[in-house]
């Protein structure tokens, strides 16, 4: 009992940690798509954020300076998007694609450059990384049967930038279907003509959906390298970004919905390392190849089956062009 | 026409170089760890630049980032080597060159080439191998010794016969000072790509401290760099592989097993230099000096007296072939 408890809580807890990335990337994708704009690009924002963070943690020691240019990175790819999708009418998903592959490059050239450890930066010291955070009466409530374990393992003891993506859900949600703002957003995504009819400007929209896009992806690369890890490594957001958008399309592009989609894929790693050389009753050891295979498995049965149809924003992936 | 006359620069330039430096042109491609994870590549860095800095001549080096660049970066390094004749000597890191190296040593039969952690069997190819599952052993004697939870990890990398080894003298490491410690296996992952994502390996090690390990060996090159760090985030202990890597996290790396792969690179660049060359296997283990567990000021206070003291009986027995440790590759 108490072993299951322990294995529930730490799974539970190793769940939190690796989705809070994809649950950030996947808001991003949630601004930008539901305003039209195709946002394949989030892999290489965050990746750039991700290199920005840690090289700004490790010159100036400060975290919190790592996150402000892991914003100030991400939002600039972002808008570096948005002026070859919106202003020039481009391709998206090229255009998207053309950032990934440039930062992919890009950021080892300038982390050897700057740190001479070929495509890395050095590993960062406690003080400039986001620590665990304790919540209050973790340990007072640590004794409560079944509760308090949960409360002190699960809930307690993350940083705050997992606390950051919980609390980001609710308000995204808030913002797309509470706000103006919001409702002129999905209006853009599903009929732009609409919106310019009414005397709302279709590239500002546009651009503002994509600076929050941005600006979430700045928190999930910065959540990488300095709080989830200690320093940028070559490739290190290894497709979180691809990930987040499958998990978008799950979840409808709908806030909540897509946070489960998150949780499901992160729960799928936790389960996928644990399972590893551990013997199922009745079956004996899995192979660790199966078991890897676990998470991909799962989603293209989800995918095949169970989600049911899937229909993206009606302008998404179309440059408006206003007619004369 | 412009082009041409600055090549001819180039090659005047070439000319004015020293005569060593011109005959003499060694060549290192390293995996995709990197050159500097702070493990395997970064070992063999370190041999090449040792070798650089003693006699003054450069070398030729490219890291791999992609599999399809294996074949480029030896055809290339043997074909032109930059510019001009192509390399004397090339010194690949890693098995998995092993089947590339097949093809090209053949295409390249006056070119020397050396691998590093595999068998390539060719008139023109050098095998280093190590006998990791000896270094190993003693490592998982030091973590079982160092565990008070008698419970011990251990994160590979790629899942492949190489860490199965390093696994297996972990584990019989452990169990020869300990019967009863439980030996903990995750592996990061079937492709290469295991060996650089050390958010997996931060993920691999905190579960296996959930279940109760306090000491994780970690053979995974820069994926290892997560289990260190995570090891030194909750509290606990960890073991380093290739490199001494106790400096990391002093403290919390409790030893590092060592593998010289700088001198096994240092030495073919020599050798060949000094046309003291030959093809053919070399297997280095603890007798060679070609493995052990790192002991300096970082560790000194983890690794007790007692425990070095059984450290070096347990070493002197595998050397005298007392103990037998199984290596799980050996046909």
């Amino acid at each position: 009992m108490e072993d299951t408890l322990l294995l529930i809580a730490t799974m539970a807890s190793a769940t939190l940690r690796v989705a809070t990335p994809l649950v950030l990337a996947a808001l991003a994708g949630l601004f930008a798509e539901r305003s039209g704009i195709v946002d394949i690009g989030l892999e290489g924002k965050m990746l750039g954020a991700a290199f920005a963070a840690a090289a700004t943690a490790a010159v100036t020691g400060s975290a919190w300076l790592g996150l402000l240019a892991a914003l100030a990175a991400s939002t600039a790819l972002s808008l570096i998007h948005g002026f070859a999708s919106i202003t020039h009418h481009g391709n998206q998903v090229v255009s998207g694609m053309a950032l990934n592959i440039m930062v992919a490059g890009l950021c080892p050239v300038l982390a050897n450059a700057w740190f001479r450890q070929s495509g890395q930066t050095p590993m960062l010291a406690q003080q400039a990384r986001f620590g665990p955070i304790e919540l209050p009466f973790a340990q007072a409530v640590a004794k409560v049967p079944v509760l308090g374990p949960l409360y002190a393992q699960v809930i307690s003891g993350h940083n705050i930038l997992v606390y950051a993506a919980a609390v980001a859900v609710p308000l995204v949600a808030f913002v797309v279907y509470r706000t103006s703002f919001g409702l002129r957003l999905r209006a853009v995504g599903e009929n732009p003509e609409a919106v310019d009819t009414a005397g709302v400007s279709v590239s500002r929209l546009r651009y503002r959906a994509l600076i929050l896009a941005g600006l979430l992806c700045g928190v999930a690369g910065a959540y990488l390298s300095t709080a989830h890890n200690a320093g940028f490594i070559r490739d290190m957001t290894a497709g979180k970004g691809y990930l987040a958008l499958a998990a978008l399309i799950f979840g409808k592009w709908k806030p909540v919905p897509t946070l489960l989609a998150c949780l499901l894929f992160a729960f799928a790693d936790a389960v996928q390392i644990r399972l590893q050389g551990v013997p199922v009753p009745g079956i004996g050891a899995i192979p660790v190849q199966l078991i890897q295979a676990l998470p991909y498995v799962l989603t293209v049965l989800l995918l095949a089956g169970f989600v049911g149809k899937s229909v993206a924003p009606k302008a998404s992936g179309i440059p408006y062009l206003k007619e004369r | 026409m412009f082009s041409r006359l600055a090549l001819a620069g180039l090659m005047a330039a070439g000319l004015a170089l020293p005569a060593a430096a011109q005959n003499f042109k060694p060549a290192v491609i390293f995996d995709m760890g990197g050159k500097f994870d702070k493990s395997f590549n970064e070992a063999a860095y370190n041999g090449a630049e040792r070798f650089k800095k003693e006699t003054g001549i450069a070398y030729l080096e490219f890291e791999v980032t992609n599999e399809a660049q294996r074949t480029q970066a030896m055809q290339r390094m043997a074909r032109t080597g930059g510019g001009g004749a192509g390399a004397s000597i090339v010194v690949c890191i890693g098995f998995a060159f092993g089947t590339t190296l097949e093809a090209v040593s053949k295409e390249f039969p006056n070119t020397k080439f050396v691998i590093i952690d595999s068998v390539v069997d060719r008139p023109n190819v050098q095998s280093v191998v190590f006998r990791e599952h000896e270094g190993s052993f003693l490592v998982g004697m030091a973590a079982a010794m160092a565990s008070k939870t008698n419970k011990v990890g251990f994160v590979g990398g790629m899942d492949i016969p190489l860490i199965r080894k390093f696994h297996k003298g972990y584990e019989e490491g452990a169990q020869h000072v300990n019967k009863s410690v439980q030996v903990l296996m995750n592996m990061t992952g079937t492709t290469p790509a295991a060996w650089n994502d050390p958010t997996k390996g931060g993920e691999l090690a905190r579960s296996q401290f959930a279940s109760g390990a306090d000491v994780i060996y970690a053979a995974a090159g820069a994926t290892g760099l997560g289990v260190l760090q995570a090891a030194k985030d909750a509290g606990k202990l960890s073991i380093g592989v290739d490199s001494n890597q106790n400096h990391l996290h002093p403290g919390s790396v409790l030893t590092s097993m060592i593998k010289r792969v700088d001198v096994a690179v240092y030495n073919a660049f020599k050798s060949a230099q000094t046309n003291a060359w030959k093809p053919g296997v070399q297997s280095l283990g603890l007798k060679e000096d070609g493995v052990g567990y790192a002991l300096d000021a970082n560790n000194d206070k983890l690794v007790t007296a007692d425990m070095r003291a059984k450290l070096d009986a347990a070493k002197a027995d595998i050397i005298a072939g007392k103990i037998k440790v199984t290596d799980v590759t050996a046909k």
